[in-house]
């Protein structure tokens, strides 16, 4: 199962890039100014200029990783499917992953203990993340 | 560089800044606020795009690589994404089931053909893989589109109430395109999905047992348990399907004249929140979802012989019914079988014959 976009779908807006970048030039402008404010000796003015510089780059940051987490999420994801094999006269079980053609009930080639044919007893697939409670 | 007089000058430009972004909320708040709600909106639906995109890609993929098709899919796999129907009128209800049931047997028909056209090559298993791939393909179309249409519609007016009801209904939406989505996949590669549970029960009542075809695409099976004779339908796999429930168990009601001491349904039950997924529940009544034709023929055919009718239900949410069947699913098919046991044993006598339905599509499940 291929999990590939189109490039279109999945690079950040120009648009949004542009003004991260303008933001994030703007605060290392503001730091800069900072330093030579302060060296000049006003230090209420170098520290709202510090505050400001770092604000806006926190926020660029925050929107850049924002951005990219929404492209990330774009992608459809195909969850990995297990088939089980199972051989109903020795109860030998495997556990593979699905393959086209398979479905529940199928019966498959003989089993390597005995010769009974295998039989595919279930196919699913497994969710990791446990589903949030919110406590109640 | 200087910033004038000292930090007396800054607190009034701060002063002035704040008393501005204070008017400017006062008279263009909602505005913004709009412009938001508008961008929120926008971003969900650059998203459906593309998993509408996605999603006819990945139909004509499969076409192509299981139908075999001699020229290009693409125009006629478009021409099927846009495909209606329209639903009987209502205004005289009476006999509206059967005009809707009609309706619904010409859609089915004409879909299938028109996907044996496009996959010429493909068996009946795989001309109906390829059906639900196509259907599950039309219903993100649509879903892109009614989204669009709002989308466009609350821009051209500037209206926030239209945006705002849109922007309140998005995840949902986004819930139900997510789980369409995966549903594609699912459909294209054969896999049995989470709205199979009922069928799954079913299969593994029936397994190894003689099947006989019933009206209309489903399958039954004689099987004794606990002492009572059992008539086990479930639709006819693995091929994805649903078939016509409310037609077999009319059938086999009509086969025994009436004759049958319990109907017991087994469906894929949509769970609430908080709730956990392949948990078990038992209840009265026709478990089956769709549009209400089988579940009024199953009501209709259970009143005229007073049959007793029992439902027990494997719970999940909506993106579990359509997506790849979850493990906890699986795994609860031996709970309902031990729940559908007690109900049989509790309600009714050895020697009694009792019908039981796995509702639901049959998808990568055979029999």
């Amino acid at each position: 199962m291929s999990d590939t976009s189109t490039p279109a779908t999945t690079k950040i807006s120009t648009y949004l890039l542009m003004i991260v970048l303008v933001v994030l030039a703007l605060s290392i402008v503001a730091l800069l100014l900072a330093v030579q404010v302060y060296l000049v000796g006003n230090e209420i003015v170098a520290g709202y200029l510090l505050v400001i510089g770092f604000i806006a780059m926190g926020m660029a940051t925050y929107v850049l990783f924002q951005s990219r987490k929404r492209v990330a999420s774009m992608k459809i994801e195909a969850p990995k499917v297990m088939t089980t094999v199972e051989c109903r006269k020795c109860g030998v079980k495997s556990v593979r992953e699905f393959q086209r053609g398979d479905f529940v009930f199928k019966e498959l080639d003989a089993c390597q203990k005995c010769d009974d044919k295998n039989l595919i007893t279930a196919i699913y697939k497994e969710v990791k993340e446990k589903e949030k409670t919110y406590g109640v | 560089m200087s910033f004038g007089p000292g930090s007396d000058s800054i607190s009034q430009i701060l002063s002035i800044l704040f008393y501005g972004v204070f008017i400017v909320f006062i008279f263009y708040g909602q505005r913004i606020q709009m412009y938001v709600m508008i961008r929120e909106v926008e971003g969900s639906l650059y998203k459906l795009k593309y998993i509408k995109e996605e999603g006819r890609k990945i139909a004509i993929e499969t076409i192509k690589e299981i139908g075999k098709p001699q020229t290009d899919p693409s125009a006629r796999v478009d021409r099927f994404l846009e495909y209606f129907q329209i639903m009987p009128q209502s205004m005289d209800p009476a006999g509206i089931v059967y005009k809707l049931d009609h309706i619904l047997d010409v859609r089915d028909t004409r879909l299938k053909d028109e996907v044996k056209l496009m996959a010429p090559a493909g068996d009946e298993v795989q001309v109906n893989n390829l059906e639900n791939t196509l259907e599950a393909a039309m219903a993100l179309n649509f879903i892109y589109k009614v989204v669009r249409h709002y989308y466009i519609q609350g821009k051209k007016t500037l209206s926030l109430y239209i945006i705002m009801q849109l922007q309140m209904i998005l995840p949902l939406v986004m819930k139900e395109a997510e789980a369409y989505a995966s549903a594609l996949k699912a459909f294209s590669y054969g896999q049995p999905i989470g709205d199979g549970a009922g069928a799954l029960v079913a299969a593994k009542l029936m397994h190894g047992y003689e099947t006989r075809k019933v009206p209309k695409d489903c399958v039954v099976a004689t099987v004794p348990i606990e002492g009572r004779t059992a008539f086990i339908i479930k639709a006819e796999g693995p091929g994805g399907n649903v078939g016509k429930p409310g037609d077999a168990v009319k059938a086999v009601i009509a086969e025994n004249e009436g004759k049958i001491s319990s109907v017991i349904m087994i469906d894929a039950g949509l769970k609430l929140e908080g709730e956990t997924v392949g948990e078990v529940a038992e209840g009265i009544g026709a478990a089956i979802g769709g549009p209400g034709v089988d579940q009024f023929k199953i009501e209709e055919a259970v009143v005229q012989y007073h049959i007793p009718i029992h439902a027990v239900i494997v719970k999940e949410d909506i993106g579990d019914a359509v997506s790849p069947m979850r493990k906890e699913i699986a795994d609860s098919v031996d709970k309902v079988i031990e729940r559908v046991k007690n109900v049989i044993l509790e309600r009714t006598k050895e020697g009694d014959k009792i019908i039981i339905v796995g509702v639901g599509n049959t998808i990568g499940i055979g029999q």
